[in-house]
């Protein structure tokens, strides 16, 4: 520690660090705009300028480091001078417009010109103009706003892992561009509209659509991936108008994905669902909620009488609150003889029997920045988990060596260190390999559940490689992506990743694929959670029930496999859907209730470190919806179930956490890791079928912006060259690509990096809707160019 | 008239040149260099394994002041390099010669390119750098060709390369060439480019002698501070500073422009009073008188004629009479020069080449241009003058490079010393230098 004085107050700070630190710390206020906490120091807008005892002229104070006895003055004459001096430099060229800028209210220039600026301008001379770039869907230019802070630039550079935006030009002609005709199109972008200063970078969505001062800012969190990032909601007239980050340093720190920022575009979709319906017959009617809540009972219960309590199945996404997964297993167990579940994309149930707790990311979010290995086993990493993938890679940048086991090899834009790249029903088997290899490399014994399967396996060099990184650690840690947990082999994968992680003192962990993947089983809405044992999700589909409860539910884009789900449905006597939205349902259902999204009803998301977070609804519900534990509740009581009657979402889940602590009922370890032979991988095509990004919930699927992205453009079947070829495919011919009974065509193209035989080909979209499971063998066929314009 | 054709006379660039001396403009090659006793002070460091430290300690006492316009004394700088640093480290010349009116880097590495390779291996043999660049200014091609000769002659003959003449002493010399950007010669930006980045000056600290090129230890001095080298290691270092004054060690090259008889470069010992450089320089052009002269290259203060002519070219007297030595180009205007269209030359030059990363250079050069464009074109402003004056204040020390300053100060100046000119501009619209000069 040094000593320094700041204003003529003495200070302690540690070595190495800068007058802005130190001045921070210290909650002396430091004009900037260049500077951030989390990029690389600039120095380049000289705003912070400050007077500095024997220095000739002042400095800045975010590139200076502090030195013993430093004697600093930020409110001096000099610094005043200088950092007026710097204000007057910027406002030359910045248009004067506030009122029509959609940053007004909410600019640094703005604000920190009524401190430093003056009331008028001496300069009279013309002004800078400089043309807008087409960034994409999502961030609006205003170019001629700019004051070159670099801000955005670092962001892609150092957090981002991609430079899509960069300066060029010299002196007054310098400007912020993109590659020349490309967007932006990283899945973090949307986090340069808050670090830009001034409104040269606004939201595209949001713009010129309210004032920052007319919005009312509420906390909430995401219900998109595993992460939970924290937000704010800002609301104008009960409407939801745009959501930003809520800075928490051990979740989201201050960035957001763009899905967690833009998908609040969905909760203002015409397809909302106003008021409850009932099917009469072929056609819809509007229903008071007691018409249609008892119907749905009367339905219920007469279905329970005549098929028995396990022909009814409940179903939900784990986008659903821990309160609502809660009552609909609750609702389960007493009425539907157990038949819960919200794990719709598993295909693998048999690690049901084996569980000791809730598999979570076994660590906390913030020690993924600690690791020194990291083995990542079936994820499109950067998609599945934006920021979970930044953490990474800010270790990767520290020194941290990343390997893959995986089915696609995307570009991470972090250094991967070694890489498996196999076809989906390889992985169990290349796990396996790396696990025998670490052995080796540990002289150990194979674990004795794995021996005989280990055995007659030979280790390639890709497993020789990731395995020796793993076990040179000191601080490892395996990871399940969301490949693998909606693998047909997730048990094999989930047990070799155990013994993996013990034999070389790693962590094992799962990247948590949705907003409560770790909440659902806190929850109990889980066919194992209590007697009586019902059917998984599988099982509910596989073997039709006569009756639905679809909580949240899109049985076609939500569930693992959709031609089996959607047959399910229209084989029923009752479906019952509570969903935010009308969707495919209208086809199948015979009641819509409409159910409160995020941000109309309280709740609680478990994200995958085990971190429960609540939040209170930020609007009220749209027209006629209702929160979803509420219309459970009812449901509940109209059944004649005992113990529905909570007064407030709080209840229930104090009921659910209790006094307990959370942490105990996280375990990601399987009681048993014996396996049995590892199957070598079958011929013919396989598909591997992930969920693009911005098609994973219901909620994101609706937000206009977001699906005008690269990210979501229409699906497309994906294979390396020689596959290409052996089809006869050429340049712009779709293929026709059949599972099952379901076929879908789609454009075909060619991406060399993906295993020989493989097929990728997104699930969770339109497109493929007609298809089966998400892995799994399929065909295909060319439609050549021309023969579709006879079509 | 001009510049001298080769073969010119042996002292064309002053009899007491040492750099400069003996050159033909054809006598550039090794066996010339050789035979004139070039490569004997790395044979003789060689030889004897003279320590570091005492050359060094010799550069130190030389009173060698940094060429390209700081005036940093060498020997300082070379003993920033950390010695115990075990990993790579850089030595880098710079030759981008950007400065308006300067011209000697380009005529040293034109005639005599041997002196920078023996200066530029001697300072790696001192700093215990084993890769180095030289880093030419892009517009002047001809130069980049012939060093890289002279170079590949160098190698061929061992005096660059691995155990260069069987010791243990490895540098690997490379040329580089820019692309004309003037501020690829202040030495972070330089280094930036070589790295193949945009030529963006860094803030300092940490300075290049830390964290430099490639992120390592790194030092940068101009060519003919190395130039200089191999006369200090071999005649010592008391010798060199008793050529010129004491802290004004050596000679200078001055590269002398403007309304001159001889426009060209001169190696004078420091200390030599400007009267005798202009002499040198063949005197006033056409018998008018000195109205003004920038003794130190563009970015350095004007002074008025008068206050030069009273003034010994040497860094500590230039800065007495007000200005800088800087690189050592003196521009000298005669009496039909108009202040405001030469200053308006300056500032467009400097609004042009901002690199446009901070702010009060971006937005002040143009606003300074801008300035000076509408009082030459005679719709001044009585409150200009002022403005202007303030507006290069708040460049000036504010900047991350001293390119702020390099636009300020000649605002400053022109406008202190012929504030009349420029007033009369203003209210008459016209300029004050009667037309029939």
């Amino acid at each position: 520690m040094i000593e320094i004085e700041i204003d003529g107050r003495q200070l302690q700070v540690a070595e190495g660090s800068t007058i802005m630190d130190a001045a921070h710390r210290a909650g002396i206020f430091v004009p900037h705009f260049c500077y951030h906490e989390k990029l690389s120091i600039a120095a380049n807008c000289r705003m912070c300028l400050v007077e500095v005892e024997k220095a000739p002229k002042p400095l800045p104070a975010c590139a200076t480091p502090v030195m013993n006895g430093m004697r600093v003055f930020t409110h001096s004459e000099q610094a005043i001078d200088a950092q007026k001096g710097v204000m007057e430099f910027l406002l030359i060229n910045h248009p004067l417009d506030c009122p029509i800028c959609d940053q007004g209210g909410e600019c640094q220039l703005q604000d920190l010109a009524v401190g430093y600026g003056a009331s008028g301008s001496r300069y009279e001379e013309s002004k800078r103009v400089v043309s807008n770039k087409n960034l994409g869907s999502l961030i609006s230019t205003d170019m001629t706003r700019c004051i070159h802070c670099t801000r955005c630039v670092r962001f892609g550079r150092e957090i981002a892992g991609i430079m899509e935006l960069g300066m060029i030009g010299r002196g007054e002609h310098s400007e912020i561009i993109t590659f020349i005709g490309k967007t932006v199109d990283s899945e973090l972008s949307g986090n340069v509209i808050d670090l830009c200063p001034v409104g040269a970078l606004t939201s595209k969505p949001f713009r010129y659509s309210a004032r920052t001062w007319e919005l009312t800012r509420r906390p909430s969190v995401s219900p998109h991936c595993g992460l939970g990032a924290n937000l704010t909601v800002q609301v104008k007239q009960n409407r939801v108008m745009r959501a930003l980050p809520r800075e928490n340093e051990n979740i989201n720190e201050c960035w957001l994905s763009d899905k967690d920022r833009f998908s609040y575009e969905g909760l203002n979709s015409e397809q909302r669902l106003a008021r409850p319906m009932l099917r009469r017959g072929s056609a819809w009617e509007h229903v008071e909620w007691q018409v249609a809540l008892d119907f749905v009972a009367r339905e219920l219960k007469r279905i329970r009488e005549r098929h028995g309590a396990a022909s009814i199945g409940a179903l939900a996404t784990p986008h659903q609150t821990l309160e609502e997964l809660f009552l609909l297993g609750k609702l389960a167990r007493e009425f539907a003889s157990g038949n819960v579940d919200f794990r719709l994309r598993q295909a693998d149930f048999r690690a049901d029997e084996r569980l000791r707790g809730a598999p979570w990311l076994g660590m906390n979010i913030a020690e993924l920045g600690s690791l020194d290995r990291a083995l990542v086993v079936g994820s499109t990493l950067r998609k599945d988990h934006p920021l979970l993938a930044h953490r990474l890679r800010q270790a990767v940048k520290r020194g941290m060596q990343l390997t893959l086991v995986n089915p696609v090899d995307d570009d991470l834009l972090m250094r991967v260190a070694a890489k498996a790249i196999v076809a989906p029903q390889a992985m169990p088997r290349m796990l396996a390999q790396v696990l025998k290899a670490a052995a080796r490399l540990k002289n150990g014994e194979l674990p004795a559940g794995q021996r005989a399967a280990l055995e007659a396996i030979e280790v390639t060099e890709p497993a020789e490689r990731v395995a020796a990184s793993l076990v040179s650690g000191k601080s490892a840690a395996v990871f399940l992506g969301n490949l693998a947990q909606h693998h047909p082999d997730a048990l094999e994968l989930h047990a070799l990743a155990q013994e993996l992680a013990a034999l070389t003192g790693a962590r094992a962990g799962f990247l948590g694929e949705a907003a409560n993947s770790v909440g659902g089983y806190i929850a109990g809405a889980v066919p194992f959670a209590a007697e009586p044992r019902g059917m998984n999700a599988r099982q509910m589909l596989a073997e039709p029930r006569k009756a639905y409860l679809l909580l949240g539910v899109e049985a076609e884009l939500d569930t693992h496999d959709p031609a089996q789900a959607l047959a399910a449905m229209r084989a029923a006597e009752l479906v019952v859907a509570l969903s935010p939205f009308e969707h495919k349902a209208v086809e199948y259902a015979h009641v819509m209730l409409p159910v409160a999204p995020f941000t109309e009803t309280a709740g609680t998301f478990v994200n995958t470190e085990g971190a429960a977070q609540s939040f209170n609804g930020v609007v009220r519900p749209l027209a006629e919806a209702r929160p979803a534990w509420k219309v459970l509740r009812v449901l509940g009581n109209l059944l004649g179930i005992p113990g529905f009657g909570y007064d407030s979402a709080e209840q229930v889940r104090d009921e659910i956490l209790g006094g307990g602590e959370l942490a105990a009922r996280l375990d990601n370890r399987l009681s048993d890791t014996t396996l049995g032979m590892i199957g070598a991988a079958a011929g013919g095509l396989q598909r591997i079928g992930e969920v693009p990004i911005y098609a994973a919930d219901a909620l994101v699927r609706r937000a206009q912006s977001l699906q005008r992205t690269r990210d979501a453009a229409t699906a497309v079947a994906w294979m390396n060259r020689a596959l290409f070829d052996r089809l006869g495919l050429r340049d712009g011919d779709q293929v026709r690509v059949r599972q099952g009974t379901g076929e879908a065509l789609v454009p075909a193209a060619v991406d060399d990096r993906l295993p020989a035989d493989c097929v990728r080909l997104a699930a969770a979209r339109e497109e493929t809707a007609a298809l089966g499971a998400m892995f799994g063998p399929v065909e295909a066929e060319r439609v050549a160019a021309r023969q579709q314009v006879a079509v | 008239m001009g510049l001298p054709v080769p073969p010119f006379a042996h002292d064309v660039f002053g009899p007491d040149a040492i750099i400069l001396k003996g050159l033909d403009g054809l006598n550039w090659r090794l066996k010339d260099y050789e035979a004139r006793g070039g490569y004997q002070a790395l044979r003789k460091v060689l030889a004897e394994k003279i320590p570091p430290e005492a050359i060094v300690n010799e550069v130190k006492k030389s009173a060698l002041r940094g060429r390209g316009g700081a005036g940093f004394p060498a020997g300082l700088k070379w003993s920033f390099m950390p010695r115990r640093f075990s990993g790579q480290k850089y030595l880098v010349c710079n030759s981008d010669e950007g400065e308006p009116g300067t011209f000697k880097d380009r005529d040293i590495l034109r005639y005599n390119p041997h002196v920078v390779i023996e200066g530029m291996a001697l300072a790696a043999y001192t700093t215990g750098a084993s890769v180095g660049y030289n880093y030419i200014h892009g517009e002047i091609w001809d130069i980049y060709e012939r060093f890289e000769e002279a170079l590949a002659e160098a190698r061929a003959a061992g005096y660059i390369g691995k155990n260069i003449l069987g010791s243990d002493l490895s540098f690997e010399l490379h040329a580089h060439h820019g692309f004309g950007a003037y501020i690829c010669g202040e030495e972070t930006g330089l280094l930036e480019s070589i790295e193949g980045k945009r030529g963006l000056p860094r803030f300092r600290p940490p300075f290049p002698a830390s964290y430099g090129l490639y992120g390592k230890p790194t030092t940068v001095n101009n060519t003919e501070t190395f130039a200089a080298v191999p006369w200090i290691v071999l005649n010592g270092g008391e010798a060199y500073v008793n050529l010129g004054r004491p802290n004004n060690g050596g000679t200078k090259i001055f590269s002398v422009s403007g309304d001159v008889g001889r426009p060209g470069n001169y190696e004078v010992p420091l200390g030599t009073p400007f009267a005798k450089l202009l002499d040198m320089a063949g005197g006033m052009r056409d018998g008018r008188k000195l109205k003004a002269c920038i003794p130190g290259g563009s970015s350095m203060p004007v002074l008025p004629g008068g206050v030069m002519m009273q003034t010994d070219m040497d860094y500590d007297s230039i800065a007495k009479a007000g200005s800088m030595l800087g690189s050592g180009a003196v521009i000298v205007m005669d009496e039909t020069r108009c202040m405001v269209k030469s200053l308006l030359r300056l500032s467009y030059f400097y609004f042009e080449e901002s690199c446009g990363q901070c702010t009060p250079c971006r937005e002040g050069t143009g606003w300074l241009y801008r300035m000076v464009h509408r009082i030459e074109h005679g719709k001044g402003r009585k409150e200009d003058l002022d403005v202007l004056d303030n507006v290069a204040d708040n460049i000036a020390g504010r900047t991350i490079c001293a390119l702020g300053d390099a636009a300020a100060l000649p605002v400053k100046s022109f406008v202190k010393h012929f504030r009349d000119e420029f007033k009369y501009h203003i209210e008459h619209g016209k300029c004050l230098v009667p037309e029939y000069l």
